[in-house]
């Protein structure tokens, strides 16, 4: 399991945030899409996928909100959007993290990582993606970045993990296909070709 | 027979946009001038909207419109089951009353939250058989059951008939359905082990990862709509129907799909994506209507729960007898489906039981609207069954795998009410191979071993849908550069049957598989129809389709080489990308000099004439949209006749704790026998998908409501838990029989569904041994039932309960 992910962590820093949104009104509220309120700074720079980027961030806009609907980053995926299924797991500081649960303005000193980050410049995909080519690990497709981001996560703190390992990191993304298995084979085959 | 492509792993053309993202599923889309809409959803059960007060809402800045039902049928809503598109009667809360378009989604919310709507409220109901009883509510307007072509109805049985089938009887009221074949009183007669229980079964919802989000812009008179399908022509040929547009002037989008599993195959199960449709019209504007969660549980549908009664008979040697079921089957807030008729088949599919009866009747509650999920009916049932068969085995002293084998169908034998042979069947086959993967001889002296608190359970299940249709269409074209584009219409859920059957295209042509496109993900791409994707129909159907185009390609191949070169038709083949005469290779012509002398000829070879007569509509307009631009192969496929069955085999061991009712499943395989494999690890993924899907039936799913106030307390991922990785087996073996099916070109038949049942039926078996032979009659066995078991309380305190915890 990666330490630096811990159930306790995780719901200290959903609780932190208050970015668990899980009404619809907080929903629309974490779509970022209130009026500023007070003083508070909008226009923030965080640094994606390497790159810094200025972004104009409402005070309660989550980060998944942020990625999607101001960057143009839709690999991360939203499917509940209240902490429950993993599918816009990115990494921030190389730990998954679910960013539906995260606030964008508590983000300007970490470093973001989304699936479109992986990619090498010459197109060569990052051996997470490919081992899940090469087991076929998606079905649909919906929770693959999430799944894509924890393994490379579990990858970078463990890059020789045992399957048990692999399933215990990975059990914060759901697949409703049931493709479990097959993402453990993605990962197994990655560890093997990383 | 040795395949080119057949029964070889390839890479689906999406899979690499789907490990890095850059594949667009409905909400990923974005217009220039796209406002957003919201939805205003019943917060009752059962209502009448008295009347709707929009005008300060309309009035906002930043509102741009609104759509209420009214609009959408001007004519009145139709007097029958069914989702709306919207509803002035709502029978389920959440149902969408009316939308609202906004600059943003948080101006749509606001103006919402400024629209009176005033509801009268009905009566409702949330358990079938509370609506069964004399006086008891009825979910509908105009009755609690639906007759086709009638209309509404009402069914109720006295209050003593509710009380004795509560209490376990057999119901003694007149079913609505009644079907049978055998002689039922003479099976029972000479059976040595008869069994009877009532059972009931969990209704849940698909839970689908996508919610489904759709965009929706009108151009030059075209409707071009981004939505989520799992049937990519079969949808959209229903949609145009829905929104009223002619079925040339959609544009359907749809290049992935986050999850089906029944819910998303046919336009009349997802009618929520014309409310964008609608909307944009009417505003003249791209409308994005986002769905949360919250509102994908609530309209998007759930598994009919079944309430039953059944009674099998065992002969002394173990053959089944008779079977007799009678189900109240949940039809929730809009109607559902024939989950109930389809599990008594199923059984006597699965067991050849020699006299069988089924007795039903659909009731309404207010909750989900119930429809297809995977293996509708044959699934609930397979999890029932099994541990009665394993209790006939252990009273009749016969091995339980052994049971299994003398039910077992097989070639030639036929199954179901209608006696229907079966066009191949090869189960004796996957239960020895499942037997011999699991080591069944010495897994079974392991059952109801005792290691402290935990005790082993070894459990064995069968799995059986009807898996292939026909009378679909096909179409292929190739240009100049001899590159193969097969048009497919199936949708793309993840099941990758899309490309996988095209390449019984390219096997006909013998064509690299780098040298074939599939065209796909649009319907503007000139697609076929195909039958929608559900009942684990896409590959039979589908590889006849595309072998069907190839071969019309292909006989216009060697005519056209026989014209230009000399010699008959027959005297020519296909190889290495050229026809060329068989006696003599040199003599011949590349695929792309024939594609272009075919497009020189026309007429029949550009799909300009000689069109087969019976292409189904929408075919006909993808076909007139591509003749004269390629050289064609196109092909009409004619029915077929006979049962394409899809069946598997799992056997599991599990450890129970005694302590904690927790299951541990240490191992698990399943066998699939579906004709020859088109695609090993499409194939692999949908057993273990499949398995997760049946052990979520076993011990985990469920819906849940406030029997109160109607509401659904299970709304999202952690109310009605699905599997996770940490509640599924560290590896799911899997194998295949791999016999050819005669009624398919290339041999194959569908398998999607039954992986779930044959999962469910092995692991309800497993606890059930581990439990001394404890028949639950019920799924979910939850840890809750088997710890109160095992304190010796009864847990059916709410005998028969649906919808909400049994006790």
């Amino acid at each position: 399991m990666n330490p630096k992910l811990t159930r306790r962590r995780f719901i200290k820093g959903v609780i932190a945030s208050g970015a668990a949104a899980t009404t619809t009104t907080m929903w629309y509220a974490a779509n970022g899409q209130d009026r500023p309120t007070g003083f508070v700074e909008r226009l923030i720079r965080i640094n994606v996928n390497g790159q810094e980027r200025s972004v104009d961030v409402a005070p309660q806009e989550t980060l998944a909100s942020t990625l999607r609907y101001k960057l143009g980053l839709t690999g991360t995926k939203l499917g509940c959007n209240r902490g429950e299924c993993g599918a816009c797991t990115v990494l921030v500081d190389d730990t998954p993290t679910y960013a539906c649960s995260v606030l964008t303005h508590s983000m300007k000193f970490a470093r973001i990582e989304t699936v479109e980050g992986l990619e090498a410049p010459n197109g060569d995909l990052h051996a997470v993606q490919q081992g899940f080519i090469d087991q076929l690990s998606p079905q649909c497709g919906y929770c693959t970045p999430g799944q894509v981001m924890s393994a490379v996560g579990l990858l970078r703190a463990n890059p020789n993990p045992t399957r048990e390992e692999a399933r215990q990191a990975m059990a914060g993304n759901i697949c409703r296909c049931g493709s479990y298995d097959s993402y453990l084979d993605g990962v197994m085959r990655a560890a093997e070709i990383g | 027979m040795a395949y080119m492509h057949i029964g070889k792993d390839f890479v689906p053309p999406d899979v690499a946009g789907k490990v890095t993202g850059r594949i667009k599923y409905s909400e990923d889309y974005t217009r220039e001038g796209m406002v957003y809409a919201r939805l205003l959803t019943s917060p009752i059960p059962h209502a009448k909207v008295v009347s709707i007060d929009a005008s300060e809402a309309l009035a906002m800045e930043g509102v741009f419109g609104i759509l209420t039902a009214d609009d959408v049928y001007p004519d009145g809503e139709a007097n029958s089951t069914g989702l709306k598109i919207l509803t002035n009667e709502p029978t389920l809360v959440g149902e969408p009353i009316l939308a609202v378009a906004a600059v943003d989604e948080k101006t749509a919310e606001t103006a919402i939250a400024a629209i009176t709507v005033t509801f009268e409220r009905l009566p409702f109901v949330m358990d079938p058989v509370d609506s069964l009883e004399e006086g008891g509510p009825d979910a509908y307007n105009g009755g609690n059951t639906f007759v086709f072509r009638e209309g509404f109805a009402q069914e109720k049985w006295t209050s003593d008939q509710v009380a004795s089938f509560r209490a376990g009887n057999e119901p003694t009221a007149e079913p609505a359905a009644e079907l049978s074949y055998g002689d039922l009183e003479a099976g029972f007669a000479n059976s040595a082990f008869v069994y009877e229980t009532p059972f009931t079964t969990a209704g849940y919802p698909h839970m689908s990862m996508e919610p489904r989000s759709a965009m929706a812009y009108w151009e030059d008179g075209k409707l071009y709509l981004h939505g989520t399908s799992q049937s990519l022509t079969a949808l959209a040929d229903g949609m145009a129907g829905i929104v009223g547009v002619p079925k040339e002037d959609l544009v359907f989008i749809n290049a992935a799909t986050g999850g089906g599993f029944g819910q998303r195959a046919r336009a009349g199960s997802i009618p929520s994506m014309a409310i964008p449709a609608k909307l944009s019209q009417k505003i003249n504007r791209p409308v994005m209507m986002r769905c949360t969660r919250e509102e994908e549980f609530t309209i998007g549908g759930a598994r009919q729960g079944f309430q039953g009664w059944i009674k099998l008979g065992f002969k002394q040697d173990g053959t089944m007898a008779a079977a007799d079921l009678w189900i109240v089957s949940d039809n929730g807030g809009k109607g559902g489906g024939g989950d109930a008729f389809s599990a008594t088949n199923a059984i006597s599919i699965v067991y050849q039981a020699e006299a069988v009866r089924f007795r039903g009747v659909s009731i309404g509650s207010n909750t989900a609207h119930r429809g297809a999920q995977r293996g509708p009916g044959e699934n609930q049932i397979a999890a029932i069954v099994s541990p009665i068969l394993d209790k006939a085995a252990e009273e009749l002293g016969i091995d339980r795998l052994e049971i299994r084998k003398l039910n077992t169908p097989q070639t030639g034998d036929v199954g179901g009410i209608n006696r229907q042979p079966f066009t191949s069947a090869y189960m004796p086959e996957a239960l020895e191979q499942a037997a011999t993967a699991f080591n069944w001889e010495e897994r079974i002296t392991r059952s109801r071993q005792r290691n402290g608190s935990k005790v082993t359970g070894i459990g064995i299940g069968q799995g059986y849908h009807n898996a292939g249709r026909s009378g679909m269409d096909g179409i292929i074209m190739m240009g100049p550069d001899g590159r193969l584009r097969v048009h497919n219409g199936v949708g793309n859920l993840g099941t990758y049957s899309y490309a996988s059957t095209s390449r019984a295209a390219a096997e006909v042509l013998k064509m690299p598989w780098d040298r074939c496109d599939v065209i796909t993900g649009r319907t503007d791409n000139h697609l076929p129809i195909t039958s929608p994707q559900d009942g684990s129909n896409s590959i039979f159907t589908n590889t006849r389709t595309c072998f069907g185009a190839a071969q019309d390609m292909l006989a216009k191949m060697k005519e056209i080489a026989a014209a230009d070169l000399g010699g008959d038709p027959a005297d020519y083949d296909v190889s290495n990308e050229r026809v060329h005469q068989i006696a003599d290779d040199t003599v011949g012509m590349t695929f792309g000099e024939v594609a272009q002398r075919a497009m020189e000829l026309g007429g029949k070879y550009t799909g300009e004439a000689e069109l087969p007569e019976e292409l189904a509509e929408w075919t006909q307009i993808s076909v007139s949209r591509l003749a004269g631009s390629g050289f064609m192969g196109v092909y009409h496929d004619p029915r077929h006749s006979n049962n394409p069955p899809g069946f598997t085999v799992t056997c599991t061991e599990i450890e129970l704790d005694t302590e904690t009712g927790k299951i541990e499943i240490l191992d698990m395989v399943s066998i699939a026998e579906c004709g020859t494999v088109v695609h090993p690890q499409g194939l692999k993924n949908q057993l273990v998908g499949g398995g997760v899907w049946g052990i979520g039936m076993s011990v985990l799913e469920r819906h849940l409501y406030d029997p109160q106030n109607g509401l659904p307390a299970s709304t999202g991922y952690w109310q009605s838990k699905i599997p996770t990785y940490l509640d599924t087996p560290l590896k799911i073996d899997t194998g295949w029989v791999d016999l050819p099916d005669p009624e398919n070109p290339v041999g194959a038949r569908g398998v999607g569904e039954p992986s779930m049942g044959s999962v469910s039926a092995a692991l309800n078996a497993a606890v059930s041994d581990a439990l001394d032979g404890h028949v639950f009659n019920a799924t979910p066995v939850t840890t809750d039932m088997i710890v109160n078991h095992i304190a010796g309380i009864s847990e059916e305190w709410v005998p028969l309960a649906q919808n909400n915890f049994r006790g």
